[in-house]
């Protein structure tokens, strides 16, 4: 317990990091849950792939050193763009491909869940075969200096970038959602989808453009994720998924803000938890938060759907 | 004629809903579709909608083969619905969902919520609550306010007075008559047989997915078997 106190802040402060990333990856499941009811298993692969993006851009950029000021604004801002389209992009070819088809035949729920971890499994396997089955590494982008010192935690550069960029990234999601003539039409195929279309909604439309904005909310998380933490492979996806689905149920699947609230709350759980029984124990804590949501509050803490809150 | 089905056939799997009906909308008219609960009243809309695919036989709108345009379109064309238990967008607010009516115009009209908050001012005082919290009789006012945010020239109403108090039921049947004299062309689907009638120009009875009866409204309420079937018992 007194561990608990000592490393309160620091906890807090990479509780908060971590929580960020895996709040962005919620999102994804979020909201093709509430438009189509499938849980994308997928998904995470699809953060993977955000990863690699990054990756990729870190050494097409030729960075050897660590950026600062505006170079490493223009870093974030480019990388994140080339991660959310390699992400949104994989992830409208993943819905045409492996969902689309079963949809047009009335194919059951089970059968979309059963082609979904097929995906899952192909995306990984391509990735070790076409890229690398080794972990990457990257050059450092960023100078982990630290910015404040509250109580024994520090705030470090890298971790308040991660924290912002997430932010920013929902904010931005929200508002396109309860803001916008589209968001509407998104909600209206999440409450009610064949009254969408009699509303003149086109709903592979809008599905489309679901799993496109769910992508590239996790492709920006792969960015983020590899900034702070500077390495990847082929199966970064499958725990980091997990936790991002956990995420998800515990703020309330279907849920926006419920996503953002569950990652949070997860990364805080995660941390404070570790630091009384130890950090091994991480995802055994992680899991059993999954475990026991759906066991005692399988609608969340913010309730359902997309379908009935408003945002 | 603005609306021609011609031999449609609908089926759910292996169950026909619908072996081969036949109807005409003109311009201008009410139409109403009367039948017994399962007859495929709520099939023939979602059909006419586009959320069901068609077996066989076509339907014409304004003189164009629409049989195979996708739902969203057909909103464009003018082709709108209120639909059977009202469809409300219950997390959605009032004046939310009359701006989901104009979808297919991009932004809602002035001059269109306008005329439904003056057919219907009980809306004009609930805008910001949430659909889901609306009474049924409100719900429905709502249903039919957001189908005339699009425009329509062939408004189709499923069931709308199913499941109302009766002054609503009243008030339901006044403003189609009211949206039809204003120019909008109706086709009525309704187990409420009487009321149906008495607003309708013309009428057909759907049996079982097939139309057993057509005439005017005036004819089938003097129609002995139809009083017996839909009007409950004998005439007088
Ligand atoms: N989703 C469905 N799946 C299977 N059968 C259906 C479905 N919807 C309607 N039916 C069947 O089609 C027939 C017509 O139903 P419907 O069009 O709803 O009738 P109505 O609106 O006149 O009450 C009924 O026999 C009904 O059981
Ligand atoms: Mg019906």
């Amino acid at each position: 317990m007194s561990n608990f106190v000592n490393q309160f802040w620091a906890s807090t402060i990479d509780g908060l990091t971590q929580g960020a990333i895996y709040a962005l990856v919620a999102l994804g499941y979020t909201l093709v849950y509430g438009v189509l009811r499938l849980i994308n298993f997928a998904h995470s692969e699809i953060f993977m792939i955000g990863t690699f993006a990054t990756v990729g851009v870190i050494s097409a950029a030729g960075i050897t050193s660590p950026l600062a000021g505006v170079g490493l604004l223009l870093f974030v801002l480019g990388a994140g763009a080339v991660a959310a389209v390699v992400s949104g992009g994989s992830a409208v070819v993943l819905e045409r491909v492996a969902y689309r088809p079963l949809r047009r035949r009335g194919a059951t729920q089970l059968a979309a869940l059963i082609s979904a971890i097929g995906a899952s499994l192909f995306l990984q396997q391509a990735v070790s075969i076409w890229v690398t089955s080794d972990a990457r590494t990257t050059e450092r982008v960023m100078e982990k200096v630290n910015l404040l010192t509250i109580g024994t935690g520090d705030l470090r550069a890298d971790k308040l970038l991660v924290f912002v960029g997430a932010m920013a990234m929902m904010i931005l999601l929200d508002r396109l959602v309860s803001g916008t003539r589209f968001g509407r039409a998104i909600r209206a195929t999440a409450q009610n989808a064949d009254t969408a279309t009699l509303m003149g909604v086109n709903i592979d439309r809008v599905i489309m453009i679901t799993f496109l904005i769910g992508g590239a909310m996790a492709g920006v998380g792969g960015m983020l994720y590899v900034i702070f933490f500077e390495v990847t492979n082929f199966t970064v996806g499958f725990v980091l998924g997990i936790k991002a689905f956990t995420s998800a149920v515990l703020g309330g699947i279907g849920n926006l803000r419920g996503a953002l609230l569950g990652g949070l709350l997860l990364g805080l759980i995660e941390e404070y938890g570790a630091s009384v029984v130890g950090a091994q124990w991480k995802d055994v804590i992680a899991f059993s938060v999954l475990v026991a949501v759906l066991m005692f509050r399988p609608t969340g803490l913010l309730g359902e759907a997309l379908g009935k809150a408003r945002a | 004629m603005l609306l021609e089905v011609d031999e449609l056939h609908v089926s759910y799997g292996r169950v026909a809903a619908l072996r081969g009906i036949s109807l005409q909308v003109d311009e201008g008219e009410i139409v109403t579709l009367i039948g017994a609960n399962g007859a495929g009243k709520t099939t023939t809309l979602k059909t006419l909608s586009g959320l069901r695919a068609v077996a066989a036989g076509s339907i014409r709108f304004d003189g164009r083969d629409i049989t195979a345009m996708p739902g969203h379109q057909r909103v464009m064309a003018g082709l709108c619905q209120a639909p059977e238990g009202r469809g409300v967008f219950p997390g959605m607010s009032v004046a939310e969902n009359l701006a989901m009516g104009a979808y297919s115009r991009g932004k809602p009209a002035e001059a269109d919520l306008e005329r439904v908050f003056t057919l219907f001012p009980r809306l004009k005082e609930r805008q910001k609550q949430a659909g889901g919290t609306l009474s049924g009789g409100e719900q429905q006012m709502l249903a039919i306010g957001r189908a005339l945010m699009a425009r329509p020239r062939l408004l189709l109403l499923d069931e709308p007075s199913m499941g109302l108090a009766p002054q609503y039921i009243q008030l339901i049947f006044r403003i189609i008559a009211e949206i039809n004299e204003q120019g909008t062309t109706v086709l009525l689907v309704e187990q409420n047989a009487a009321q149906a009638l008495a607003v309708a120009h013309r009428a057909y009875v759907l049996e079982t997915g097939t139309i057993v009866k057509t005439g005017t409204g005036q004819e089938l309420l003097g129609d002995e078997s139809v009083v017996a079937a839909y009007l409950g018992g004998g005439p007088g």
